[in-house]
């Protein structure tokens, strides 16, 4: 479903619809109250406060407690949270949100347009670093009655709405962080916030506490008593934890992909792989284009075509994911499905290379160079070792590098580093998250830039293009045009669409509703 | 031991020791920043975004901006105050995160070197006693295995077995947080969860000391003194526990004097496979986030205690064999 300019405006009279069409109640089973929800929480976030930190951790168990003005269904159309019903003008530029009226933070004080108007242009447009530049284009930002906020933008930005999703946009309390440093705030460790759970108690690791909120907005929830969540370091040991039901829940990397096949088959487990959709992670290989051969994108398209994605999405991540087919994860508005990556062939990889002039010499060896694994958990490991194979396979010996999070940032980021291996959430829409890394101004020595050094005056433009127009039809061309423009140069090899698995008690209800998934507030959630 | 030489000596150990200390201290600062990274990338890292603005201002707070040697000052002023610092990545005093973690270790190291010792000699000094025999066999063959496996292999084993097949011991964490137990209920919790670490961080010095005790048993069963003790006559028992067991325990207590030092470090294996909130966790996570403050917090107290321990060992030593005399 596409988002067009009138059903952005139908916005709030179709939400509720959508709301509750909740997946517990299709299948007959009533909401029942009462019970406490056991969640592993790995790593353990340094603080608790969604925008302070923005680790997947710290997003889970954030969004608890935190919310933010919308919320995104699986096919991206907004729904109300913190805004009930939301206007946009005809040319884009004007954005009204009229607010919940009775809800109150959980120090009991009354949440208003104040605080959404401080959340959005200073604590977030201070702390944010992925929308810094989205919120510097607001012009104005001002409050009719407080309960009404709009919003003025500078020029038209048509994915402004998907910006308001409580993990990108959260709306905090004004007079918890006004005039105080945002970063050292003691509450970043202790949050308030308008959600269903209030924080309780945070024993460093070992556990976070949170209770149920008794003066919820929503009359009635949440119905759950509380969630507590469980840190438990040890993969093996979240394994153990899961299927002997001391924990309810697992999400994101939580459980290896290797051992989600056994987990789908356990008696008293759901797995599932929705509630991605607003992420879009994107898995690829990142070759670094300022050293030779991948300067040269015959050889990028060979390494690319020497990847058998089925056997990857199958065989490493265990069905987790879809195949690639482009830059553009197909969750992701504007996706075009002509834009595909040439399949899997190593003969005419070889050919490709050949015809590059990157010859093998008598022992079938065209070069060598080396691979960079990142160090979060064991399966960017097993995708190093595939690439090795995969690469051996058209005459490059892949020496793999191994390293802690520190050293792969850095060098990274100082693009000290041959090919390596990096997940991007799309947020949705290409400028939010694709963009990113193939701009040429955005070439930087900072990690999740263009760190691959690619530059194509054409996609720059259309990138721009696509930025700056306010028009769907309009936006639609560029970044088709773009996407065709990327496969053929192939900056960057992408490999899988990841779903990671929420992976959930049959017990629980309504885990995995929405596009954001377990990044939700569960207010809905219930143990029956 | 000649208690008037004992003030000097203590002086003169505890000066060397402040020395040592503060050398630690320096070493450990340029070892952690020379590691590639810095708190900030590794931030930008987990946070999936970055930009410029946001670099610097991570930098910026965590005192990153300023010259190392600069940093270098502040902390070890810091230090000499006996201020530890703090953790901007976590947004708390270092030494409030430490000691928050520190009972939990002491508890899982102290319970671990309890079942170490007490289980170890015992049975090191009934396979001395029994040389040869079946028992001497079991316990050597037991120990050798104990002292060869891998501990996170253990672990899990002992989980799979206590916790998932027979359901009578809780696998991970330091209690139960569901429970919301306090006094008497929260300390039978807590002792339930500590059974299957501690259990598990003892057995490999638990083989260590019972091949320790087994060996020097043997060796001081051999000497003349204890001939002469069972010509006398005295009872096996009492030759046992008061000529042979005291003489050969002073490589055990030079080993015990080594573990002690370690109990404060925690077990970083043993506190990940079981999840328990210790500080040898806390400290491999700091590495890993080059949460640089933390980690010099926990290196200076570890070094401390090794420190303190080693002056204790060297005390009791000369408590246990009246030869040993302190200089």
């Amino acid at each position: 479903m596409s988002l067009t300019r009138r059903n952005l405006l139908a916005g709030a009279a179709s939400a509720p619809v959508l709301m509750s069409a909740s997946h517990a109640l299709a299948q007959g089973i009533q909401p029942k109250r009462g019970g406490v929800l056991n969640v592993i929480l790995n790593p353990e976030p340094p603080v608790l406060q969604i925008g302070v930190n923005n680790q997947t951790p710290t997003l889970i168990q954030g969004t608890k407690i935190t919310q933010g003005l919308l919320k995104f269904s699986p096919t991206l159309d907004p729904l109300p949270e913190l805004a009930k019903s939301w206007t946009v003008s005809p040319d884009g530029l004007e954005y009204v949100f009229r607010l919940q009226e009775n809800v109150k933070w959980h120090d009991g004080r009354p949440f208003t347009a104040d605080d959404v108007i401080y959340s959005v242009m200073t604590f977030n447009r201070e702390i944010a670093p992925r929308l810094r530049g989205v919120l510097s284009g607001i012009a104005e930002a001002t409050a009719p009655d407080p309960h009404t906020v709009r919003f003025v933008l500078k020029q038209a930005f048509q994915p402004f709405l998907l910006c308001f999703d409580a993990t990108a946009l959260p709306i905090v309390a004004k007079h918890i962080y006004d005039g105080n440093d945002i970063r050292s705030n003691p509450f970043n460790a202790k949050p308030v916030g308008t959600g269903p759970f209030k924080f309780v108690e945070w024993q460093r690791g070992n556990f976070v506490r949170m209770e149920r909120n008794e003066n919820y907005w929503k009359p009635g929830q949440p119905y759950l008593d509380g969630i507590l969540w469980r840190v438990i370091p040890d993969a093996q040991s979240r394994r153990v934890a899961l299927t002997g039901g001391q924990v309810q829940m697992a999400t994101a990397t939580d459980i290896e992909p290797f051992d989600v096949p056994a987990l789908r088959q356990a008696p008293n487990l759901n797995v599932t792989t929705k509630g991605w959709e607003y992420f879009s992670p994107m898995f690829w290989y990142e070759p670094n284009h300022r050293i030779k051969p991948f300067d040269d994108k015959r050889v990028r398209q060979a390494m690319s075509m020497a990847l058998d994605r089925n056997f990857i999405v199958n065989r490493l991540w265990f069905g987790l994911g879809k195949a690639a087919t482009g830059p553009v994860a197909s969750t992701t508005r504007f996706y075009d499905a002509s834009a595909k990556v040439a399949p899997f062939d190593v003969a005419k990889a070889r050919a490709l290379l050949d015809e590059a002039g990157v010859r093998a010499n008598a022992q079938g060896i065209r070069g060598s160079f080396k691979h960079l694994i990142p160090p979060y958990g064991e399966i960017w490991t097993r995708m190093g070792e595939y690439f090795r194979q995969a690469m051996r396979q058209i005459g490059f010996e892949v020496t793999l590098e191994s390293t802690d999070a520190g050293t792969w940032g850095s060098r990274v980021a100082n693009w000290d580093f041959e090919t390596t291996s990096n997940v991007l959430y799309q947020f949705g829409d290409p400028t939010l998250g694709v963009e990113r890394s193939y701009v040429s101004s955005n070439i930087q020595k900072i990690l999740f830039t263009n760190t691959s050094g690619y530059s194509n005056p054409k996609v720059d433009e259309l990138f721009n293009r696509a930025r700056v127009s306010g028009g769907e039809a309009d936006r639609r061309a560029a970044f088709s045009e773009v996407q065709k423009t990327l496969v053929e140069d192939m900056p960057l090899l992408w490999v899988v669409e990841v779903n990671y698995p929420t992976i959930t008690d049959k017990k629980l209800h309504n885990a995995v509703q929405l596009g954001t998934g377990d990044h939700a507030s569960y207010d809905d959630v219930f143990l029956a | 031991m000649e208690l008037s030489r004992l003030p000097g000596f203590l002086l003169r150990r505890v000066l060397k020791s402040i020395v040592v200390v503060l050398a630690i201290v320096v070493c450990n600062f340029f070892l952690i920043h020379a590691a590639p990274g810095d708190p900030a990338t590794v931030m930008a890292g987990q946070s999936g975004a970055a930009d410029p603005a946001y670099m610097e201002q991570l930098r910026r707070q965590f005192g990153l901006d300023q010259p190392l040697t600069t940093q270098l000052w502040i902390y070890l002023k810091g230090v000499l105050q006996l201020d530890l610092g703090y953790s901007h990545r976590q947004q708390a005093g270092v030494a409030g995160l430490i000691a928050d973690r520190l009972p939990a270790t002491l508890l899982l190291t102290g319970a671990a070197f309890l079942i170490a010792i007490a289980g170890g000699v015992a049975m090191g000094a009934l396979a001395a006693r029994r040389v040869g025999t079946w028992a001497d066999s079991v316990i050597t063959v037991v120990a050798l295995a104990f002292y060869a496996t891998p501990l996170f292999w253990v672990g899990l084993m002992l989980v799979l077995l206590f916790s998932v097949t027979l359901e009578w011991l809780p696998g991970f964490g330091m209690s139960d947080p569901g429970l919301n137990a306090t006094g008497l209920a929260l300390a039978l919790d807590v002792a339930k969860h500590l059974v299957l670490p501690a259990v598990t961080l003892g057995l490999f010095y638990l083989a260590v000391y019972a091949r320790l005790t087994r060996a020097t048993m043997l060796e001081v069963a051999d000497q003349d003194f204890v001939k002469t003790a069972r010509a006398k006559g005295v009872p096996e028992g009492r030759v046992l526990r008061a000529h042979i067991l005291r003489n050969a325990l002073l490589p055990v207590i030079t080993f015990a004097g080594i573990q002690a030092g370690q109990l404060v470090g925690g077990s970083i294996l043993v506190e990940t496979v079981f999840a328990w909130p210790g500080i040898g966790r806390l400290a491999f996570e700091a590495l890993l986030a080059r949460d640089y403050g933390v980690l010099m917090g926990v290196f200076f107290v570890t070094s401390v205690v090794v420190v303190v321990f080693n002056l204790l060992t060297d005390l009791l030593y000369a408590l246990v064999d009246p030869r040993v005399e302190v200089a």
